[in-house]
């Protein structure tokens, strides 16, 4: 694997290896130091072109926790504020030899642009409404954790779903795993033709009831100008998750950041079905696994340990 | 064009096509002083001392015409400009292009007429005329000065670029079209539906997460002002048709006797929106957008039925900068003067799709619709000559552009079928480099 790009682009075998890296890593977490020598003296760039707090704050530290030399770089205050061209600024940061580039950009493509510009590898941090692919790692990760394996699970994506790359990602990712997808929403925030990506589409919370996993999307308030939805209040009667919605073996996940009282009730999101708090937990680990996946593992599947030797990426990668 | 001496030359045992003068042959095609003077039996033909092209096994049609293309002047000449633009189309056997006015500033005076037609005088290679905006500005308020900009040489109206949202305002242009002729041109687009879509709206868009422009963004308005021209009883052309839906609307008003006429563009009818999975904006954005494979068939059977008059490239050169950008804020268009024939032929011809002679009538289509005479082959008539060679394989961009843009969306591809020489307005227009080393040799 030479960048991460999209979930559609990685098998399942390649989805379990950094599934059980990360593993790995939640075991380095549990110690005292939870440093490892493995990526010293190499560089890696976070680019986000958008504001985030949970991405952007769990790759930054995965990357020190990996020992690497972190250049963290937010559109706002940079030259791109100044209208360099995201090409210009590539090449910028190439000249200080970075192992990897970890961009978040608002529009799609955009890692994939990256990736043909620079030596280094790509991990996309979500691009535009396209995808999110580290944002379905470590949901696979959280899931597997709780379920064992996500074979034959039925997995309700319930909300805005034309807005959101995490739900591209996710069901793609959750159908790669073997579980049955549903996506639900609004007519209108539903894409025309998105069950051809292997769900199943239906426009109310009548069969919320056969989920296993209830995973529920953000609802920007905004959606309502564009008429995407008449009102908040009319798209929380339809669609908000609450106690009375959310049976008791359901289990409820969230990307983040919650609106509470539009896409989910309060008392849903600290109910002890959500593993909204493991969501972000994971995120760490799976990202340390996926800059280690792409800048150490030279292919194999060893564990890292503390004090191994440092590698060098594979210089041609597989197909991304 | 530029002006020149009428060629002299005799195109030696070529296999002759021109479906509509009923022409179909192996011939000696003799061009005096820049007109066809007979076409004679293989070998017949008296040289006279003039240029003899040994054209055995190639073929020659009328050459090519082009209602739509972006010629980027005044404003953009980063991207193109009269010289290069018309290279580009002679190159692709073009003897006629017809310029858009959605330039910067907007064709929207007599002057900004007068001085293109003038720049065309000085530097075309092929003849060029020039459309004027129908709104002033193309801000979609008030009407040019559309008998000021006939008598100034403007061969029709376009907005080109942009629908005309006011249908008060469109109706008003169909009335004045009465006093001062002039076909109206029309890109069709509801830029409500379209939105900030950036491809087609189906299970690719969804795919991909990009906002989608609907197949109805287009009918619906074709629907509209089929209605409108029928009232007046106006001569309307609608741009590059995208959509089943689409076809049907200009199907349906042709039958009801509406002076309509409608073009389709190379790439509409040889790729379909599962090309943009890639994100490649430089060959694949343009609006309208890559549709689905019923719509890429639909316009096909257009061709076929003679509901789509035309092939037009809407040739839209953009600089590299450009198009090296993420999907969404690539700009929209791809170039197609100098691949028109040889894609079509590969794609729909090679394949038994469509004939060739069909693929023929249609590359030349585009005149009549503005009031201009179709390039044809027959004797007497002014030489506008594409000669071609139907096995000839080459590599698009590999040995560079006419155009001075590289947006082109067959970059990469392997073709079949070229054209080696161009004689347009009765001038030799083009030479395949090659091409003509062989004939010195």
């Amino acid at each position: 694997m030479k960048h991460l790009l999209a979930i559609e682009d990685l098998s399942r075998a390649e989805i379990e290896a950094i599934l059980d890296r990360a593993e790995s890593f939640a075991e380095v977490g549990r110690r005292d130091i939870k440093k490892v020598p493995t990526l010293r003296g190499r560089t890696v760039v976070s680019l986000f072109y958008e504001s985030s707090t949970r991405t952007s704050a769990s790759f930054e530290l995965a990357a020190k926790r990996l020992s690497a030399d972190l250049v963290s770089l937010k559109a706002a205050g940079s030259s791109v504020d100044k209208g360099e061209s995201l090409k210009d600024t590539c090449a910028t940061l190439s000249a200080y030899d970075p192992a990897a580039i970890v961009i978040r950009h608002p529009y799609a493509g955009a890692a994939q642009l990256v990736a043909g510009w620079t030596e280094a590898a790509v991990v996309n941090a979500g691009d535009g409404k396209h995808e999110h692919p580290s944002q379905a790692l470590l949901d696979l990760f959280t899931l597997r954790r709780r379920l064992g394996s996500l074979e034959g699970k039925r997995i309700w994506i319930v909300g805005d779903v034309l807005h959101s790359r995490v739900a591209r990602s996710n069901l793609i990712a959750f159908g790669a795993m073997g579980a049955e997808v549903t996506v639900c929403g609004p007519p209108a925030l539903i894409p025309r033709g998105i069950e051809q990506l292997g769900c199943a589409v239906t426009h109310s919370l009548e069969g919320l009831g056969e989920a296993d996993v209830v995973y529920a999307l953000r609802l920007q308030r905004e959606r309502m100008k564009e008429s995407f939805v008449p009102s908040i209040r009319e798209y929380a009667a339809h669609f908000q998750i609450d106690s009375r919605r959310l049976g008791p073996r359901q289990l409820l996940m969230h990307p983040g950041p919650v609106n509470r009282g539009v896409e989910l009730s309060g008392e849903a999101v600290d109910s002890p079905q959500s593993l909204i708090a493991e969501q972000v937990a994971s995120g760490l680990v799976v990202r340390m696994a996926i800059l280690y996946e792409l800048l150490a593992s030279g292919g194999d599947s060893a564990a890292p340990v503390e004090g191994e030797p440092e590698r060098r990426p594979t210089p041609i990668g597989q197909p991304a | 064009m530029r002006s020149g001496e009428g060629a002299e030359v005799v195109l030696r045992g070529a296999t002759v096509l021109d479906p509509v003068a009923g022409i179909e042959g192996v011939h000696d095609v003799v061009v005096r002083a820049g007109r066809v003077a007979e076409l004679t039996a293989p070998g017949a033909a008296a040289a006279d001392g003039v240029e003899e092209v040994e054209a055995e096994g190639l073929h020659a049609f009328p050459a090519f015409f082009d209602p739509h293309v972006h010629l980027r002047v005044p404003g953009q000449e980063h991207k193109e400009d009269v010289e290069t633009g018309s290279r580009a189309a002679a190159a692709g056997g073009y003897c006629g292009i017809l310029a858009m006015a959605n330039t910067e500033p907007p064709v929207s005076t007599p002057a900004d007429v007068e001085a293109l037609r003038e720049a065309a005088r000085e530097a075309a290679s092929v003849p060029t005329g020039f459309l004027a905006t129908v709104t002033r500005d193309m801000e979609g308020g008030e009407l040019t000065e559309m008998g000021a900009l006939r008598d100034a040489g403007a061969v029709g109206f376009s907005d080109d670029g942009l629908p005309i949202r006011n249908a008060r305002l469109l109706r008003r242009a169909l009335q004045y079209q009465q006093l001062c002729g002039g076909t109206i041109a029309l890109h069709e687009e509801d830029p409500e539906l379209s939105g900030d879509g950036a491809m087609h709206e189906g299970p690719v868009s969804a795919a991909l997460g990009l906002a989608g422009i609907p197949s109805v963004s287009e009918s619906t308005m074709i629907a509209r002002d089929a209605a409108l021209a029928a009232y007046e009883g106006a001569r309307i052309h609608v741009q590059h048709l995208s959509a089943a839906e689409s076809v049907d609307a200009v199907r349906t008003a042709k039958a009801a006797g509406v002076r309509i006429t409608c073009e389709a563009s190379p790439h509409h009818l040889c790729l379909t929106d599962e090309a943009v999975r890639s994100l490649d904006p430089r060959r694949f954005k343009m609006n309208p957008p890559l549709r689905a494979e019923a719509d890429r068939q639909a316009l096909i059977e257009g061709l076929r039925d003679g509901t789509i008059d035309c092939v037009a490239t809407d040739h839209a050169p953009h600089a590299a900068e450009e198009k090296e950008v993420p999907f969404e804020q690539a700009a929209m268009g791809v170039t197609g003067l100098e691949t028109a024939f040889a894609a079509l032929h590969s794609e729909l011809v090679l394949p038994g799709t469509i004939e060739l002679s069909l693929l023929v009538e249609r590359l030349a289509g585009g005149a009549e619709p503005f009031g201009i005479e179709r390039p044809t082959l027959a004797p007497g008539s002014e030489a506008n000559i594409a000669l071609c060679d139907l096995g000839a394989e080459w590599t698009v961009g590999e040995e560079g552009y006419e155009s001075r843009s590289q947006n082109s969306w067959c970059a990469g591809l392997e073709l079949t079928g070229r054209v080696l020489m161009t004689l347009a307005g009765g001038q030799v227009a083009y030479r395949l480099r090659s091409f003509s080393l062989g004939v010195a040799a």
